[in-house]
């Protein structure tokens, strides 16, 4: 294989060739295709879905949540609503949405691999989400759950009569789809780099997807456990977390939590890597601290498997281990304060383009140091007590996971929507949506920390009539994050058919994906690429190529 | 971490081996891919074994005498019996590996059919103590559950057997794919796919049956053996 | 809509609220202050260093070591205090006072039951006195729930399994918000009430309106009624140990451990017998799982509870002596040999 420079490469993508979408026709195809390309379009078409779903439940609560009482809803509706808001936003949205969408179409060509190492198990995950996504429907149609997402027994167990195997098992059997891409990943980094392509110059989103997978394969299989033991305890009537038989239901949290503050990594990891790939595209520099952002995702991953008992300080564990796990609860903020401190510093002498995806980037470093610091108040023992279970909690989650992982998302999307699909979304109705996710997004949350340290408890379908003020704003807030979510359907459908010519590389950025052609042929590169320069060089890059195009 | 991971071997096998998939370079790279997805995947295993494993170990701590009562209702030599045979289903999964390797067609199969058929003898034993169990009224549940020779550690010992079932089965669970991954192994060994070049499936095929194996090493003396600790009283 | 319909900040009604209102003051300045910073900072580079066409390609820069190390160390040394301070307030929410006075909660599906150690019972309204210490015995008879009270800046979940406590000291008067703050099922947000916060001279005129006889004397009924007293006799001839003197005392097992035997101590003894045998005394005693109901076992427990106070004495003054008598001397009489007179509980009505 010859050794190709940037220059060279950049060049080799061909327009008007075959690529990967017209490379063959039909349904069967599609539904049967090992591409990862392609794989991830089914994952992009069906995951859109279930957001619409998920952020249809939430429209219903916040429209109940208008008034002090519970008018609309009845109380039993209402447990539905959010349980399944949770359910859906969490196992069949936040989890996948960046790693199956942005890294299973990205992630190959990132590394110059013609595919993953497992195509096979890849298609086979997205099957596995359909089939997982189909029993959650299955049940949300044939009455619903009223657990919560968290499904604490006993009153999973023993007191909810809604159907919970039937959402516990759609649980599982996504775990499992999750499980089988971060086997992908992994392995696929591990073996299918490309030549030349050593660990420190991949991009920051290998390394984030990276320890997004790792995470993935350590932590799901124990809520796998969990929940069979969980199915198990609800099908026979007596199990492992039955307090009647001396089972100790603050086990089932333990475990529980074992699994699911690791979760909140898998959601957010991913959405750091998009951050630092936009930061970079956008500034046209190198990341500031690359090896320091690189190994902060890495730490976080490990750190975020010792401090899941934070999510239990009022729930009865000892003195002791809260102490142990509030300070190890500290530690892991300072990897996630090394990358917000090194994005803002990579803006410094930069070229800043305000293009679309830096808009939501710059919103993204915003709105994740809100949501960051205030899992500080969160760690800090004493105010925990004071404000766990309140809507102090729903609002620092909110602002990380959607504030941080969605604002990532739809800046990940914009950023390689010309790669994916060959065609330019209209720029304006691009910002104008940026701009309402943000101020829609900050209305709907905000008031609600004042609201948690008010005392409104999480979870209540009607609630004391001081609280109205706020939860108003919020609603009002909701609403327009709703117009803000919906324009980017309409303006990015349209861009398919009426948008102009993408062009191999439109933003100027650097990476082996802007070295193919938009959309990339089906094995994504005429030929090997042989890698001779670090990630981000583009220095380099100008160098080679001359001059660039003006964003 | 090696910086570089194609390998571009001097000695290249034939391009186009029937097996060599068309998004790796060579052989080599796809059976070091192979081999690496499975130890991940074994990774995750064991985490999810670990799970109960831990959560059984909390309640032993919490429940000595229960735990020691009820391990005491576990039929010991059939345990054992089953040990022995899974052991000797190892060594012949080993040597159907070592079979292929050396392109030994027959070899491989009748290895592949004896590890079935010791996994088959397993999952009768494993049935027969299910059974017998169920008869004497120690599967968990209001009606099922009827023990009850010691009332006042009959709630825990229900527990224990709640943790029975769970890890028994998940185990034999994964015995039975196995047992279907080995049919299927013994059809493409009979019609002579595996060979020195191309013996990664059946590499892969001997872990993941030695991680099954070795689960039961563990779970043989958690559920039957250890009854002696505690304040038991007999 | 007027202001007061609108609060931004929660009434604070005890000691330990400032506290925790103090902590809260001290992180939002501090995380406020960052964000503020990091906002103005990606405004500013991004306007200043915007691309134009003088701007096409970003100045090579190596990061100073120095920088990241400082961004590193910095944030830790304020995560530290923050840690400390917070765990220094949540130490004070732990630890009850050895002064305060009892109450016993149970939570259902969809309710708050409050028990006075003078027979007072009470549902989803607490009445308490200001300015004094208040500590709440609680657990569940079903699913998990969680008892709240933002006024007090305290809550803790309650349990089906285990007892768990929580205190405050109310600093003024009037009417509170008590919220259940773990879901626990289809009227979770009905699980509220008022606690009423008295003063001292109503709260005794208050509960001088019982009628029932104190939580203790209930208990001893049931300890009769369930034949407690065949086995737990009082000299060391029973089946049992003698319960007179053993609580929050240390007492030695079979398998020679040793326990403290406190509210779960007593609790699980009743419900798991089995599981922790004081040594000397065979493993005998029947399960009573399923038999005795929450509010009962609070009884129990009042009662077991009083056979350890020093004297007979108006119950509501008691209770804060029996905490004083409970230090126990380390060496266990588990067998029950302990030396006091043994029936000081009984006749405690007001």
């Amino acid at each position: 294989m010859s050794s190709l420079t940037l220059h060279d490469v950049r060049i080799t993508g061909a327009e008007g060739s075959r690529n990967y979408i017209n490379d063959e026709y039909g349904a069967l195809s599609w539904l049967l295709t090992k591409d990862h390309k392609r794989i991830a379009i089914l994952y992009l078409i069906s995951i859109t879905i279930m957001f619409l779903l998920g952020g249809s439940f939430a429209v219903i609560m916040r429209v109940e949540l208008l008034t002090p009482e519970g008018d609309l809803l009845t109380s039993d509706t209402y447990n539905k609503m959010f349980t399944l808001h949770g359910i859906v936003m969490i196992f069949f949205f936040l989890i996948p949405v960046i790693p199956a969408i942005l890294g299973n179409f990205i992630l190959p060509i990132q590394l110059g691999a013609k595919d993953f190492a497992f195509p096979k198990i890849n298609l086979l995950s997205w099957y596995l989400y359909i089939f997982a996504a189909a029993v959650g429907l299955y049940v949300i149609i044939t009455g619903g759950v009223d657990t919560g997402w968290t499904f604490y027994t006993p009153f999973s167990t023993q007191y909810s009569n809604t159907h919970v195997i039937g959402v516990t098992f759609a649980g599982f059997i996504a775990g499992f789809s999750s499980i089988l891409t971060g086997l992908n990943f992994i392995v696929t980094i591990h073996r299918m780099r490309a030549p030349g392509l050593t660990w420190y110059r991949l991009p920051l989103f290998v390394w984030a997807l990276y320890a997004t997978s790792v995470v993935m394969l350590l932590a799901t299989p124990v809520l796998a456990i969990t929940l069979v033991m969980l199915m198990f305890e609800r099908f026979t009537g007596i199990g492992i977390f039955n307090p009647a038989i001396g089972g100790d239901p603050v086990l089932y949290q333990h475990m529980f939590w074992f699994y699911s503050h690791p979760a909140v990594y898998i959601m957010i990891l991913p959405a750091m890597g998009v951050a630092s790939e936009v930061v970079a595209a956008f500034t046209r520099k190198k990341i500031f601290g690359y090896r320091f952002v690189a190994f902060s995702s890495l730490g976080i991953a490990f750190l975020g498997f010792l401090v899941w008992a934070h999510h239990l300080f009022v729930a009865g564990i000892s003195v002791y281990s809260a102490l142990i796990f509030a300070f190890l609860s500290f530690f892991v903020a300072v990897p996630s304060a090394i990358k917000v401190f090194n994005w803002t510093a990579t803006l410094y002498k930069a070229s800043v383009s305000w293009a679309t995806p830096m808009l939501y980037i710059l919103g993204f470093i915003g709105l994740f140091t809100i949501g960051g610091v205030t899992g500080l108040f969160l760690a800090a023992l004493g105010l925990d007590i004071h404000v766990h279970d309140t809507y102090f909690v729903v609002a620092h989650f909110h602002y990380v996971m959607v504030g941080g992982t969605v604002m990532a998302y739809l800046a990940g999307i914009h950023y390689w929507w010309p790669k994916i699909t060959g065609r330019m979304y209209n720029e304006f109705w691009a910002r104008l949506a940026a701009l309402l996710v943000f101020v829609g997004f900050n209305l709907t949350f905000f008031p609600q920390f004042i609201l948690g340290y008010l005392g409104m408890p999480r979870r209540y379908h009607a609630y004391a009539p001081e609280f109205q003020v706020l939860n108003v704003m919020s609603t009002a807030g909701a609403s327009i994050l709703a117009v803000g979510y919906a324009l980017p359907l309409i303006y990015l459908g349209f861009s398919l058919r009426f948008g102009r010519k993408a062009g191999v590389n439109p933003w100027g950025a650097v990476g082996l994906e802007w070295t193919t052609s938009s959309p990339p042929p089906k094995h994504n590169f005429e030929e090997t690429p042989v890698v001779t320069w670090d990630a981000y060089d583009y220095p380099a890059m100008m160098k080679a190529v001359g001059e660039t195009q003006n964003v | 971490m090696s910086d570089t991971t194609l390998h571009a071997h001097a000695d290249e096998h034939p391009p186009h081996h029937p097996f060599l998939q068309h998004h790796f370079e060579d052989l080599g790279q796809q059976h070091e891919a192979s081999t690496l997805g499975m130890w991940m995947f074994l990774t995750t295993e064991i985490l999810f074994f670990g799970g109960v494993l831990c959560a059984y170990w909390i309640y032993r701590v919490m429940y000595p005498a229960a735990w020691a009562e009820a391990a005491s209702l576990q039929n010991w030599q059939m345990g054992a019996i089953n040990t022995i045979v899974l052991i000797i289903s190892s060594l012949t999964m080993a040597l159907a590996v070592r079979a292929s390797q050396l392109g030994q067609r027959m070899g491989t199969v009748v290895m592949l059919v004896l590890t079935l058929l010791f996994g088959g003898i397993f999952l009768g034993v494993k049935g027969y103590e299910y059974s017998v169990h169920f008869h004497e009224g120690l599967f968990p549940g209001a009606q099922t559950f009827t023990w009850h020779e010691n009332p006042a550690l009959a709630p825990q010992v229900q527990l224990f057997m709640a943790f029975y079932f769970t890890m028994t089965g998940l185990h034999a669970i994964h015995m039975v794919i196995g047992a279907g991954l080995l049919l299927w192994f013994i059809r493409r060994a009979w019609r002579g796919d595996f060979g020195p070049e191309y013996y990664a499936p059946v590499e892969i095929m001997g872990l993941y049956w030695h991680f099954v194996d070795i689960v039961w090493i563990f779970l043989f003396p958690f559920l039957y053996l250890i009854h002696s600790a505690g304040g038991h009283h007999g | 809509m007027m202001l007061s319909d609108f609060p931004l900040f929660p009434e604070a009604a005890s000691t330990m609220a400032h506290q925790v209102d103090a902590l809260y003051a001290f992180l939002t300045v501090i995380c406020g202050t960052v964000s503020i910073l990091v906002f103005i900072l990606i405004i500013f580079l991004a306007i200043k260093y915007r691309r134009r066409p003088d701007n096409q390609l970003a100045q090579d820069q190596e990061p100073p070591a120095l920088l990241e190390a400082a961004w590193i160390i910095i944030p830790f040394i304020i995560f530290m205090v923050m840690f400390v301070w917070g765990a220094w307030v949540y130490f004070r929410l732990s630890r009850v006072p050895d002064n305060a006075i009892d109450v016993y909660a149970t939570g259902r599906q969809w309710m708050w039951k409050f028990q006075h150690p003078t027979g007072q019972r009470e549902i989803n309204t607490l009445h308490v006195p200001v300015g004094r210490p208040v500590r709440i015995t609680m657990a569940s008879e079903d699913v998990i729930h969680s008892l709240y009270f933002p006024a007090f800046r305290t809550k803790a979940d309650v349990l089906p399994n285990r007892y768990r406590t929580i205190w405050f000291e109310a600093t003024k008067t009037g009417r509170f918000h008590i919220f259940c703050a773990e879901y626990c099922g289809t009227m979770h947000s009905g699980m509220i009430g008022w606690v009423e916060v008295m003063k001292d001279t109503d709260y005794q005129r208050w509960l001088a309106g019982g009628s029932e006889g104190s939580m203790a004397s209930q208990g001893e009924k049931l300890f009769q009624k369930y034949a407690c007293n065949t086995c737990h006799t009082n000299d060391a001839t029973g089946r049992g140990p003698v319960l007179a003197g053993l609580y929050n005392t240390t007492v030695a097992l079979t398998d020679n451990s040793m326990v403290k035997a406190d509210d779960n101590y007593i609790r699980e003894s009743i419900l798991t017998p089995q599981s922790k045998v004081v040594r000397g005394f065979a493993p005998v005693m029947p399960t009573f799982q399923g038999q005795v109901n929450e509010e009962d076992l609070l009884k129990l427990l009042a009662y077991v509870k009083s056979l350890s106070a020093p004297k007979p004495a108006t119950v509501a003054v008691e209770s804060q002596q029996s905490m004083q008598t409970s230090a126990g001397s380390p060496l266990a009489p588990g067998a029950g040999q302990a030396p006091q007179p043994t029936t000081t509980g009984k006749g405690n009505q007001p």
